[in-house]
């Protein structure tokens, strides 16, 4: 523990990401104004998994931990798609 | 590993030297040996309930045709009965106890990473657990939906579904907090030179059962607090006449319970794993096949979840990727059972109260697995579906796994916990029993359920009758053992334990009995040479 060291990530970055978060939130927005039909659903996952990206990386300092984190991370979100994709051939071919 | 033989002066766990006595320093403590007593204590408890139900329901099934109550409170019954027994008793269970007693022992730590987080834990168990007891007793009359509560009967029904649900629901916190706590003390509080597979491996297993309860039990949290909002606030999740589609809370519900299933049963297999090297003298065969079986079992069996649901409509080509996705989940499964023959082969077999209940887990799980195969094929599982076999196959794992593990652990970790030996003899007429006990409730229930009796069902037709009078007078045996055993543990006081009664290698043998309060003077260290289970 002693080890440890502690990043400090700048006031602009953060402020970058703040900006960044809040953009893509207006085109998630947007988004619901055009008729994308099938895709609709899919651009919507695409922003989300933008945003989340950001906000594991910068806000939860994914960016400056010891690659174990980002191992148990990628883990995590692999388990999720494989779980969506399972239930998806229950969905996709009722 | 057990070489170094250290006195301490320091005073055992069991004798209060902080700010508070007795009661209070109990609750307060944040001990893990300690809190993982009162995990025990408490899940005895619930336990009883539990059992008392189950018998309730075997009184009424003596005869077909209403005896002593009627459809409503039998549905009830059922209702807690399960209830209790899933999320007080079997999900918690070894882990809770065990995994808290012994694991930062036998990885060679003063305690888990977060004490206090423990405690936490332990109060959030018993809030839930009060939760859904209370929901027995409050608002109109006892939940009746199965444990399962499986909508939309449960956006419907009347009886006081949500206390239940939310009691469950504060439960998984407790379960998310004890996997992250020990997740975190296995990477970061290993003794020096302890490599992960230089781990003992009922750790290992714990490992893997931690990782479950931190990613699939927040998926069950989420789905029950959906039922709450789908009663109370009509939006239209699960109810087909709210545009909901119910097949999505058996997803949702399965994708956790289906690995709950592994989180009852791999610590049982952890515990099984120690106690055959102990009792046979020999080192574990395969130790590296049985560590990352643990993990396979983990993540495999993330993905069957959808072969409870082969009747519900879902999709033909989801039936049959779960089906083979079940069928992968038994490799792992045999790979242990075929490891722990393979260690009493030639071994030095000295046949304990602990061991024999080892035997009776790998008997009662061999069978339990085997149905549970034929569940899984779809072909069987249609004609078998919802019937008193699967109830015989799920109380074959989840009792005669889990439970006999349980029972092995507390006979197998019973002199360190409380530095007293028992009554061999009474231990293993405990065991008698039990196991006879057991066969004769389970079995019967098999081939009622081949003939067709439905499960959860309050009459029956005259042909299961033999059957069900069968379960009943097994299940009058399962409660005699229980008491034997309980007789056994808690009625006087055995012959003072040595430090290291059975022989074994692991590093809560190298300790006193009862363990010191910080549990070693001097904290062990694994040389390069060193391995688990050392003996020859």
């Amino acid at each position: 523990m002693q080890n440890e060291t502690v990043h400090i990530t700048p006031y602009r970055t953060h402020a970058w990401v703040l900006i960044t978060l809040l953009t893509f939130t207006f085109i998630t927005i947007t988004v619901t104004w055009i008729d994308l039909s099938a895709l609709t659903v899919f651009i919507a996952l695409i922003i989300a998994s933008v945003k989340a990206y950001i906000v594991l990386t910068y806000f939860m300092h994914l960016k400056f931990e010891s690659s174990l984190f980002r191992v148990f991370v990628f883990m995590v979100l692999a388990i999720y798609v494989l779980v969506i994709l399972f239930t998806l051939s229950d969905y996709l071919f009722r | 590993m057990t070489e170094e033989k250290t006195h301490h002066p320091e005073p055992s766990f069991l004798v209060d030297t902080g700010k508070y006595k007795g009661l209070m320093a109990w609750l307060t403590t944040t001990d893990h040996k300690r809190i993982g007593l009162m995990y025990m204590y408490a899940m005895m408890v619930f336990f009883t309930v539990g059992v008392t139900l189950g018998m309730l329901m075997r009184l009424e099934l003596f005869y077909p045709g209403q005896q002593f109550y009627g459809p409503q409170v039998y549905n009830g019954i059922f209702t807690i009965h399960g209830i209790i027994m899933i999320f007080t008793v079997v999900i918690p269970g070894l882990a809770a106890v065990f995994g808290n007693f012994s694991m930062p022992i036998m990885i060679g730590a003063k305690d888990v990473a977060f004490p206090r987080l423990n405690l936490f834990s332990f109060y959030l168990y018993i809030l839930g657990a009060a939760i859904a007891l209370a929901s027995q007793f409050m608002g109109n009359g006892p939940p009746d939906t199965g444990w399962t509560f499986y909508a939309p009967y449960s956006i419907h029904t009347h009886t006081n579904v949500v206390a239940a649900v939310f009691g469950a629901f504060v439960l998984g916190f407790s379960s998310i907090l004890t996997g992250l706590n020990f997740i975190v003390t296995m990477h970061r509080l290993r003794a020096p030179g302890m490599t992960f597979f230089k781990m003992p491996l009922f750790p290992w297993s714990l490992y893997a059962t931690a990782w479950i309860q931190v990613l699939a039990t927040p998926i069950v949290g989420i789905t029950l607090l959906m039922i709450i909002a789908e009663r109370w606030l009509r939006i239209g999740f699960f109810d087909p006449s709210l545009g909901g589609d119910p097949i999505l809370y058996q997803h949702l519900f399965w994708i956790y319970s289906h690995p709950a299933v592994y989180i009852m049963i791999l610590p049982a297999m952890g515990v099984i794993t120690e106690i055959i090297p102990t009792f046979t003298q020999k080192k574990i065969f395969g130790y590296k096949a049985i560590a990352i079986s643990s993990l396979a079992i983990a993540l495999v069996g993330y993905f069957v979840w959808a072969h409870h649901m082969y009747t519900s409509g879902m999709s033909t080509t989801a039936r049959w990727v779960f089906s083979l996705l079940t069928f992968l989940v038994a490799v792992p499964s045999a790979i242990k059972v075929f490891n722990w023959v393979a260690t009493m082969y030639k071994g030095s077999i000295s046949v304990k109260p602990p061991f024999l209940f080892a035997l009776g887990f790998i008997f009662l799980f061999m069978i339990g697995g085997m149905t549970g195969l034929s569940l899984g094929a779809l072909a069987t599982n249609i004609h078998v579906h919802d019937t008193a076999y699967v109830v015989a196959h799920f109380h074959y794992i989840v009792f005669g796994g889990v439970g006999f593990a349980f029972f092995a652990a507390v006979y197998y970790w019973y002199p360190k916990m409380f530095g007293r030996m028992y009554n061999f003899k009474m231990a293993n007429w405990s065991f008698v029993f039990l196991f006879t006990g057991f066969n004769l409730l389970y079995f019967p229930q098999f081939i009622i359920g081949i003939m067709g009796m439905p499960r959860r069902y309050f009459d029956y037709l005259p042909q299961f009758t033999l059957g069900q009078q069968l379960s009943f007078f097994g299940g009058v045996l399962l409660v005699t053992g229980f008491i034997i055993m309980l007789i056994t543990l808690f009625s006087k006081k055995g012959a003072k334990a040595p430090d290291n009664p059975w022989g074994g290698r692991t590093y809560e043998w190298t300790i006193p009995s009862p363990p010191p309060q910080e549990n070693f003077d001097v904290m062990p260290e694994m040389g390069l040479d060193e391995q688990p289970y050392d003996y020859k």
